[in-house]
């Protein structure tokens, strides 16, 4: 790849050619991989497709089986009922644990502990927690029955599964979120806690009046990062309960997987991903304009 | 926007362990601490639990449910897990009886994620030189592309790439399994490039005068440079093909491309008659997830310090 000796191109630079090079693999990977299958997919939202024949048009013929498809609906349900549970819990864990971090420690220790969860996989984290709730020997329970209290069928009652499998994935995810919420508490001036401080100001307050104002940009960019992620749990539940008992469990991404590999609707598949997609751009921009995530208080 | 959602690697913008302000023995703090200790064990329990039962025997779980310790202490469920007990020992340790062999799905999770990795990794590190100092028409619109790339979810991706694999002939190889995440991802050139863009100048211009090509002074000078960097991606990009779980479960259908998360998904759904066999399906996940604990062992410092946001001023 010997290029001219710079002495005869010194003139204007312009380096097309090998920028060109320098970005085919990528470009490539970018097109194929990402734009493509993007613009494909929300064609075959427009078609019959059972994989084995070519996609048959058929307009919107999926959508409104989707509209009037009430395990879509349940399965729409079940996925806010899973977001809203999972990332309550988990902000708020996550923002306790950050602040205590930050008046506590800032130690790598503490962080790595905090983050442990997070290096293994869905999976690993849906067998264990799997195995921990058993309900006929699972240590939960059994620690349930030592403190006086029922045991608890956590998977495989249609009350339970729910909160759950939003706790498993808290108990992955609350670290990193932790994290994150810990970098912005860095970019808040030490000078301000000095300050609320000389004015005798409790941990309490100055947490309303100086922490929680000043991290309102970075909680709105912490919400739609796990917000988003959220609204696409499959793991867990693919290997926990499979959508169950009955359909308390089915969440959308599931219901979208189940629909495409075991009953071969790709067609209809890729219509529940399109609304999927359009419930994930929507809440993105609401999240971005309702928390004026643009605007800070540190000007 | 896209920009400004993305976790990016700030290099140790803490300060490091300055200690806060502490007066003397306070209840707050106090309490603060036990609520720390709660999230310690809480975040560490369940992988003791996992060795714990990993190592007692199938068996005795019944009667020693509660006990902290392993109960009737054997080797039994990892000798499962890579296929060391024939199928008859397997049943009577309450174990499916089916062959098992993790040793060839740790085999292909270590190929899947290396091949991701090392691919990832080089082309975007091209791509984002690229971006980041070659000069040619269009490059900020090109980049543009790249960044809205960021805002499609990559669930959205799955199912029509999963029938692009189907029609090249890759599904059940390791190879389709790579292929999506192998060429880049738009985070991990915007990464790369906010980095490139952050390397002196001068440094390069005195390459160039003394006859380095462009191409010398990227594989001579911004990667040796940019190790950093190019390490802390591969760390991550390493652990999130590992833990990928839904794509390989739509590409692999047999053992010839089966990774660990698929594996284990399997061996969960293989449960004997007589109940699951939790001291082989805790091996299993112990199996799984060691390999990624080890690499956090050795790179928690550049793992936890590269969470954090860039382009929020």
């Amino acid at each position: 790849m010997a290029t001219a000796t710079p002495e005869l191109r010194r003139k204007p630079k312009d380096d097309t050619r090998l920028a060109i090079l320098f970005i085919a693999p990528a470009l490539v990977g970018f097109l194929v991989f990402m734009i493509w299958p993007t613009l494909r997919g929300i064609y075959l939202s427009f078609t019959k497709f059972n994989l084995l024949t070519p996609p048959e048009f058929n307009g919107f013929d999926n959508y409104v089986r989707m509209v009037q498809d009430p395990v879509f609906w349940n399965s729409l349900k079940v996925t806010v009922y899973y977001v809203v549970i999972n990332i309550a819990l988990q902000t708020a864990l996550a923002l306790g644990i950050a602040v205590m971090m930050q008046r506590l420690t800032k130690r790598t220790w503490l962080r790595g502990i905090v983050l442990t969860p997070y290096l293994v996989s869905n999976v690993v984290a849906a067998l264990v927690f799997l195995w921990i709730l058993d309900y006929q020997l699972g240590i939960g329970n059994k620690v349930l029955e030592m403190i006086g209290m029922d045991r608890i069928a956590f998977l495989a009652d249609s009350n339970w599964v729910i909160p759950t499998i939003a706790l498993i994935n808290v108990w992955r995810h609350v670290g990193y979120t932790a994290l994150l919420i810990f970098a912005g508490l860095q970019t808040i001036p030490e000078t301000l806690y000095e300050a609320g401080r000389t004015d005798g100001a409790s941990e309490i307050t100055m947490f309303r009046r100086i922490t929680l104002p000043l991290l309102r940009p970075i909680l709105a960019l912490v919400l739609i990062i796990t917000v988003v992620g959220s609204f696409q749990v499959f793991d867990t539940v693919a290997v926990t309960t499979r959508g169950g008992p009955v359909d308390s469990s089915r969440v959308l991404q599931y219901y979208i997987y189940d629909m495409a590999f075991g009953r071969f609707q790709f067609g209809y598949a890729s219509a529940m991903s399109v609304a999927l997609l359009v419930v994930l751009i929507v809440i993105t921009f609401l999240q971005y304009r309702l928390t004026r995530a643009e605007q800070s208080d540190l000007a | 926007m896209a920009t400004a959602t993305t976790p990016v690697a700030v290099p140790a913008t803490v300060t490091a362990d300055q200690p806060a302000p502490k007066p003397g023995f306070n209840f707050g703090r106090a309490l603060a601490w036990v609520f720390m200790i709660l999230v310690i064990l809480g975040s560490l329990f369940p992988f003791y639990w996992m060795l714990r039962t990993a190592l007692s025997s199938n068996n005795a779980l019944y009667a020693g449910s509660d006990s902290l310790l392993p109960v009737d202490a054997s080797w039994g469920g990892f000798q499962r897990v890579f296929g060391l007990q024939t199928g008859q020992e397997a049943i009577d340790a309450g174990g499916a009886g089916q062959p098992i062999n993790f040793w060839h799905y740790l085999a292909n999770s270590v190929l899947v994620s290396t091949l991701i990795t090392a691919g990832q990794v080089f082309f975007s590190a091209m791509a984002a030189y690229a971006f980041a100092r070659l000069q040619w028409r269009h490059r900020e619109k090109v980049f543009g592309f790249f960044l809205a790339g960021l805002m499609i979810p990559a669930i959205f991706t799955l199912l029509p790439n999963f029938v692009l694999i189907k029609q090249l002939g890759l599904v059940d190889t390791l190879l389709g399994i790579s292929l999506p995440t192998m060429l880049m991802t738009p985070f991990a050139v915007f990464f790369l490039r906010q980095f490139f863009l952050g390397i002196s100048r001068e440094v390069e211009e005195a390459a160039h005068v003394d006859g380095a090509s462009k191409v010398r002074v990227f594989f001579r000078l911004i990667l040796p440079m940019s190790s950093a960097p190019l390490a802390t991606l591969a760390i991550l990009t390493y652990i999130t093909s590992w833990n990928d779980y839904f794509w390989p479960l739509m590409v692999s259908y047999t053992d010839r491309s089966r990774v660990l998360t698929v594996a284990l998904g399997v061996f969960k759904s293989q449960t004997p008659q007589t109940g699951p066999d939790w001291s082989g399906l805790m091996a299993a996940t112990l199996v799984a997830a060691l390999p990624m604990l080890i690499l956090f062992l050795f790179f928690a410092k550049r793992i936890v310090n590269s969470i954090g946001f860039s382009g929020i001023k």
